[in-house]
């Protein structure tokens, strides 16, 4: 016979609770502990997902409480997917997804790679570094707006130093292009420290024996760093890709507050569009067929992705 | 029931009781965080003492006000009892049955619209629109206007470059080109020894930044949503030629005339640039006038106010607000005392005297209102010319497409004048095929 969940925690129970709780089963005292969150989860996660899915076959529009609800069929998804402002803002996000990623990647292995070492001061030095992911994103979105600014900001003035280009004759988060790399770059200095972290513990977990045996055999530094140390880091490495992918994936506040999308719809992001599409123009049913699009996507997307994160632990 | 129960019960009751009394005596009014708010708070004390109501007030920053306050309708909160709400909210708010609709109090209590000035009670209570439907009392006339460095105009030097330049004075500009002209040769001039620039002008993406700017210059040039009022034939009107031109004009503005970085800036961001030195020009509402003029800085002597230049007609972008109740309040009798009480001519006199700026005909028809202010007799040429973006339920989109279509085109630099207009007649179109009304 097989065991349910519950059956298992049952088992688990201790028996001296059971005894004390006259004329209810061990069974029944588990659901008892597993409702209330059984309830919180349906309530909160699963209503809601198929309300949305339901949704996202009418014309609902939210603020509109009176108006007729009619069934659509799937014209929104067709709308949404022939949609070229919603690929343009797919293409952002891919755009920024790709980069951070890239860019924290490379930065944070290395930061990890080179705090792994004993010397004086690291403590000190991990600690400085990790700062930036403490803050809150709307903090790091409205400094940055400042550091970017043409005629006060320190960017600018960095740049200046280094090329010569007038601080006040370019905009980093004006036209020009420059607006995707500067939430690229605000997003890398603010989330590398974590891919930095997970790549140290990474690193840390490698016994010192292989690398002495390795040693013995006369493997090169270069050879111990490619057959050791990067294939026992990349599961730690991936996982760390995947909660960047997700979290960058519905990137909103830092980048709503540093250019709120613009110029023009330079960074648009993929969430900062459906806000607007759900809570601004309040096309319900159309923004519930463009979440769903997304959660598909998502959804698809990391399972691939946890797929070959399991197949490479399994090596 | 024990002794002890019950004396716990009676305590309840007693605290219930005490809260549901203070609310009773309690209103909310929401309105937006800005100058004039402050104002209204200070004039509200009078109704306080006269009503033994206590006042309370939530104020919610300009970019957020609509987001907020539209939420809140929509949800049916009862966070406020009376509402300042944007001009274009009221076909949505009226439809929606989120105001109430103020007719039959405005005819047992006496309160004529025919006291407030007409393009006022058109613009801030009608819906639908010029029908005798109330949801409002105008509360808050506004328009986009502009302000100047009075003293840097009048410098000699200045005087004598400008004229070398284009060969007539430097004074306040007479039409749209003027402007440009004026702002171009402000732009990177050096004044007491730093950098100033032309003009500060509304480019925000946001909320409804680049609209509010980029209409001034579209009315000026002749704009029209519609071929035919109520019609939604936009074809030819929204992109007319000289749509075309006045999109073009604002572009130019921007590109040759502002200060680096400003590509998201709206209200606040003007008036900085303005107070710190920067721009010889700005553009902002009527509203911050007072305030602009009692700066230390840059206010009295120094700085002079112009209504929005015509170009081929003279056209004013509309801002400003009624008051309305809202319809689920739990204190109605009280909200519309306050109604009446605001509707006063002498409120109305001393509402003008704080800051705020009364549409009561008793205050703009007053022989000396002319005088009352530096900027009081272009805020009634600018009233006479005013014109007002769709206000129609769906605005929120409405507004929305444009903000896109006019930020990629202005200040992202994608396509053109006439393609971002064509492609705002397709977003519209779709939304009032949305709406049922195409």
């Amino acid at each position: 016979m097989t065991q349910t969940p519950i059956d298992r925690l049952a088992r688990a129970t201790p028996p001296t609770l059971s005894r004390k709780v006259r004329g209810l089963s061990d069974r029944a005292i588990a659901w008892i502990f597993v409702a209330p969150t059984i309830f919180l989860l349906l309530a909160i996660n699963i209503f809601p997902l198929i309300w949305t899915v339901r949704l996202s076959f009418t014309n609902f529009a939210a603020n509109k409480p009176n108006a007729e609800v009619k069934w659509v069929g799937l014209r929104n998804y067709e709308r949404v997917l022939t949609d070229e402002g919603i690929w343009a803002s797919m293409t952002t996000t891919a755009h920024f997804l790709i980069w951070t990623l890239f860019f924290q990647v490379v930065i944070g292995f290395t930061l990890a790679w080179l705090i792994n070492r004993k010397f004086r001061g690291n403590d000190l030095l991990t600690t400085l570094i990790v700062l930036p992911m403490m803050l809150s994103p709307a903090v790091v979105g409205n400094f940055w707006t400042f550091l970017y600014q043409p005629q006060i900001g320190l960017v600018n003035y960095v740049v200046e130093l280094f090329t010569g280009t007038p601080a006040s004759s370019f905009s980093m988060l004006g036209p020009g292009g420059l607006a995707p790399w500067a939430i690229v770059i605000v997003d890398t200095w603010m989330w590398t420290p974590f891919v930095m972290l997970i790549c140290l513990a990474g690193l840390r977990s490698i016994p010192d024996y292989i690398y002495e045996a390795a040693e013995i055999d006369r493997a090169s530094k270069w050879r111990q760093f490619w057959t050791i140390t990067v294939p026992m880091v990349l599961p730690f490495l991936m996982l760390a890709v995947l909660f960047r992918g997700i979290e960058n994936f519905k990137m909103f506040d830092m980048v709503a507050l540093l250019t709120g999308g613009g110029p023009g719809n330079e960074t648009l992001l993929t969430s900062i569009d459906l806000k607007r599409e759900a809570f601004e123009k309040w096309r319900t049913g159309y923004s519930s067929a463009y979440a769903i699009i997304l959660f598909v996507t998502v959804f698809g997307l990391a399972s691939i992705y946890v797929k070959a994160l399991n197949k490479v632990k399994e090596r | 029931m024990s002794r002890k129960t019950l004396v716990a019960t009676a305590a309840l009751g007693l605290v219930w009781a005490a809260q549901a009394h203070a609310q009773a005596n309690e209103l909310t009014l929401c309105w937006a965080a800005w100058d004039p708010a402050n104002a209204l708070v200070e004039l509200s004390k009078d109704f306080e003492a006269q009503s033994g109501t206590k006042m309370k007030f939530e104020f919610v920053p300009w970019p957020n006000f609509a987001d907020r306050m539209l939420n809140e309708l929509n949800s049916g909160g009862q966070l406020c009892d009376l509402l300042i709400g944007d001009s274009q909210w009221i076909g949505g708010a009226a439809e929606n049955g989120w105001y109430l609709k103020l007719n039959d109090f405005f005819d047992k209590e006496g309160i004529s619209m025919d006291d407030f000035a007409p393009a006022t009670v058109y613009a801030y209570s009608t819906w639908p629109k010029g029908t005798p439907n109330y949801y409002a009392l105008p509360a808050m006339g506004d328009a986009n206007g502009w302000f100047y460095r009075k003293d840097w105009f009048s410098r000699p030097e200045i005087q004598a470059a400008f004229k070398e330049k284009y060969g007539r004075d430097l004074a306040e500009p007479k039409t749209q080109k003027e402007l440009l002209e004026i702002a171009q040769f402000f732009q990177g001039r050096e004044i007491d020894g730093k950098t100033v620039y032309g003009a500060s002008i509304f480019t925000e993406r946001g909320s409804e930044g680049i609209t509010m700017g980029a209409t001034g210059a579209l009315y000026a040039w002749g704009f029209k949503y519609e071929n035919t009022p109520g019609k939604y034939d936009m074809e030819g009107a929204v992109n007319s030629p000289a749509a075309v031109e006045a999109l073009e004009f604002y572009k130019e503005l921007y590109k040759t005339a502002t200060p680096p970085g400003y590509d998201n800036a709206y209200m606040e961001q003007s008036l900085d640039a303005f107070k710190s030195g920067q721009v010889a020009m700005a553009m902002n509402w009527f509203a911050f006038f007072p305030g602009l003029y009692a700066d230390p800085n840059v206010g009295g002597d120094k700085i002079d106010f112009f209504v929005n230049p015509p170009q081929n007609v003279a056209g004013s972008t509309l801002g400003g607000q009624g008051i309305s109740v809202v319809a689920n309040t739990d204190n109605m009798d009280g909200a519309l005392a306050y109604i009446k009480w605001f509707a006063q001519p002498d409120v109305q006199k001393k509402w003008w005297s704080m800051g705020g700026y009364s549409c009561h005909n008793a205050v703009l028809n007053d022989p000396g209102f002319k005088d009352s202010a530096p900027f009081a007799g272009d805020f009634l040429e600018a009233m006479a010319s005013v014109q007002d973006f769709w206000q129609e339920p769906a605005y929120a989109s409405l507004l929305l497409a444009m903000q896109e279509r006019l930020h990629n085109y202005v200040v992202a630099d994608q396509g053109t004048a006439k393609e971002a207009l064509d492609g705002l007649i397709a977003d519209w179109t779709e939304i009032f095929q949305d709406e049922g009304k195409l």
